[in-house]
């Protein structure tokens, strides 16, 4: 600080978010632990009566790592770093810091809510959409103010360009916006029933194959504009900052923003392949998911590139392994989504367990190390002391690697085992197992899998004491690291 | 031709366009770099230096910030 030594940037919020971050990734895990332990022993169905059966907890684990964990890493990364890349801080205007905390503060209410609703079954059964109305609403206020906060934060801003990441971060609130508002059009049941159905209960206001359209352009934009957008707008901002390199490209991330933006849209069809929606949309999904790849790798190698003649730092640098072996897990994701999406490949590949296979590559490799990452990265600046320990990132990095390793390989071979029994069929085209069989078959793999979330859960907890004792008894720092993250 | 016949084909057109106009802007952003019009790379800085007292590394246009400079 030269000049103006009054003006620092407040990490209020950011701080908040970082708590329930944590709090909410922990939670999440842990169902997700749980109901990968159900599916290879089924007596653990029945310890807490109805709210702990499968079909209640598994909505309830999808929603708590996407709108609770990663939701909340998004809000902190972005009261963080966006402060930064814009040069203003949210201690100049009182009105940006009163819209952060109300904010925070309904994200909070919503985030309750929605554990506590759905672990009562009120759901819509939409996936990624099982929140009622009441919530979605609350959800859209949210959603509002944080657009409020963004574009005042521009508006106010000293640094006149926009850093890719912002970019990334308003296209997740457009994107989002825009998708949510047309999937969770429902009416509750009691208005379409003469009085009989409920209030709390609401169904969608479309039917049949056009709900199942406008269901996976949000479902898979949902992973797109919550999994992907955001994320790559992290790892824009905390790969060259705690590396000291800038973009490798920057021209390269301009032009794979703008290629993700327009292909993305367009590749939801892809999960009704062979579904009743119509020919050349099942096709357009086909192409759009396996063109996907350029922009996604476009920006992975950015990223790796940037690395480029630093590559001693993988080794010094702990959180630069995070970040590199995230974008590594997002190259991987982004390769197998689209095999999957070829017609004759989803054709073995759909309802099997390769798709959550597909999914926890990306979301543990790429969205929770990325998230995890930053976090650790804001620590420092934002407590002003130095992270805890070195060793325990370390043993966290290897463990969550042997977890997410151990997920997605047992899922290929669960999932492919799966999808050629299911079509086997004798000479007289009899099929030659009944469901029964395939799922004898996989336990060990289901098993295999439940290790896999033990692990992973592990590291988590290990990251999140690290984390909180960064925060309350790590040695203080004396000024702000400029680029390496200090460690003990 | 049905709605839905119709929909398949502005949807290949579209895709045509926009594929164009996304070729034509990697041509626009290596070739104003060329003439010299913008310097989209220097952004890469504003990650590394954020200081919020640090100085602005302001637009991708180098000419109009050298004009700033002359005329401070
Ligand atoms: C300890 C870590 C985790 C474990 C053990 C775990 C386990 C599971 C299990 C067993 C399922 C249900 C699969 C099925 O129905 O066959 C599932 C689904 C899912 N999980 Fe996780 N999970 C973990 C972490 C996460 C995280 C961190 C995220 C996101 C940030 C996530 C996102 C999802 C999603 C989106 C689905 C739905 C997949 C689909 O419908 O195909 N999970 N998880």
């Amino acid at each position: 600080m030269q000049s103006n030594a009054a003006l620092e940037y407040d990490y209020t919020i950011a701080k908040l978010y970082t708590y329930t971050a944590i709090l909410f990734g922990f939670v999440g895990m842990l169902i997700g632990t749980l109901i990968a332990a159900q599916l290879a022993f089924p007596d653990l169905n029945y310890l807490l009566g109805e709210y702990g059966t499968f079909s209640r907890l598994r909505p309830l684990h999808t929603n708590v790592v996407i709108y609770g964990f990663t939701v909340s890493g998004i809000f902190a990364t972005f009261y963080y770093s966006a402060q930064r890349v814009l040069k203003v801080s949210m201690a100049e205007s009182k009105f940006i810091m009163f819209v952060g905390k109300l904010q925070f503060f309904l994200y909070l209410i919503a985030a309750t809510a929605m554990v506590i609703t759905e672990l009562m079954g009120y759901t819509q059964s939409k996936e990624y959409a099982q929140m009622e109305w009441p919530l979605d609403l609350l959800i859209v206020v949210i959603w509002v103010l944080w657009g409020v906060a963004m574009f005042a934060l521009i508006g106010i801003r000293r640094e006149k360009a926009l850093y890719i990441s912002m970019w990334y971060f308003i296209a997740c609130f457009l994107g989002v916006a825009m998708l949510y508002l047309f999937n969770n059009m429902a009416v509750p049941t009691y208005f379409t029933s003469g009085g009989v159905g409920s209030i709390m209960h609401s169904v969608s206001m479309y039917s049949g194959t056009n709900d199942a359209l406008v269901q996976w352009w949000w479902g898979h934009n949902a992973v797109a504009f919550v999994f992907t957008v955001p994320i790559v707008g992290m790892i824009y901002y905390f790969l060259p900052k705690e590396s000291g390199q800038s973009v490798y490209s920057y021209k390269l991330s301009l032009l794979s923003f703008w290629g993700l933006m327009f292909v993305y849209l367009w590749a939801g069809s892809h999960h009704l392949l062979w579904s009743t929606v119509p020919d050349w949309m099942q096709t357009m999904g086909s192409i759009f998911s396996v063109v996907l790849i350029l922009p996604s790798w476009g920006s992975a190698i950015n990223m790796l590139l940037t690395m480029k003649g630093e590559w001693n730092q993988l080794t010094e640098n702990p959180l630069i392994k995070f970040m590199v072996l995230a974008s590594t897990f997002y190259m991987l994701s982004t390769l197998e989504g689209p095999i999957q999406a070829i017609k004759s490949v989803n054709a073995i590949a759909h309802f099997t367990d390769w798709i959550p296979g597909h999914v926890h590559d990306g979301v543990l490799g790429w969205v929770a190390f990325m998230i995890m990452a930053a976090l650790f990265h804001m620590a420092p600046r934002m407590f002003k002391r130095e992270i805890y320990s070195k060793k325990l990132i370390e043993a966290q990095f290897w463990l969550q690697t042997t977890a997410v390793v151990l997920y997605f390989t047992s899922m290929w071979i669960a999932g492919i085992t799966q999808g050629m029994m299911w079509r086997a069929v004798d000479e007289y085209g009899n099929l030659m197992y009944s469901f029964i069989d395939t799922v004898t078959v996989l336990h060990p793999y289901y098993a295999i899998r439940a290790l896999a979330g033990v692990l992973f859960v592990t590291g988590f907890v290990m990251f999140a004491y690290n984390m909180i004792k960064t925060m309350t008894s790590s040695r203080e720092l004396s000024e702000e690291p400029q680029f390496k993250s200090p460690m003990a | 031709m049905d709605i839905r016949e119709l929909q398949g084909y502005a949807t290949f057109f579209m895709t045509i366009v926009f594929v164009l106009v996304l070729y034509w802007y990697i041509v626009y952003l290596y070739r104003s770099e060329k003439k010299g019009e913008k310097d989209y790379e220097k952004l890469g800085n504003i990650a590394l230096d954020d200081e919020i007292d640090s100085k602005p590394i302001n637009s991708s246009n180098p000419i109009s910030n050298d004009k700033k400079e002359r005329n401070k």
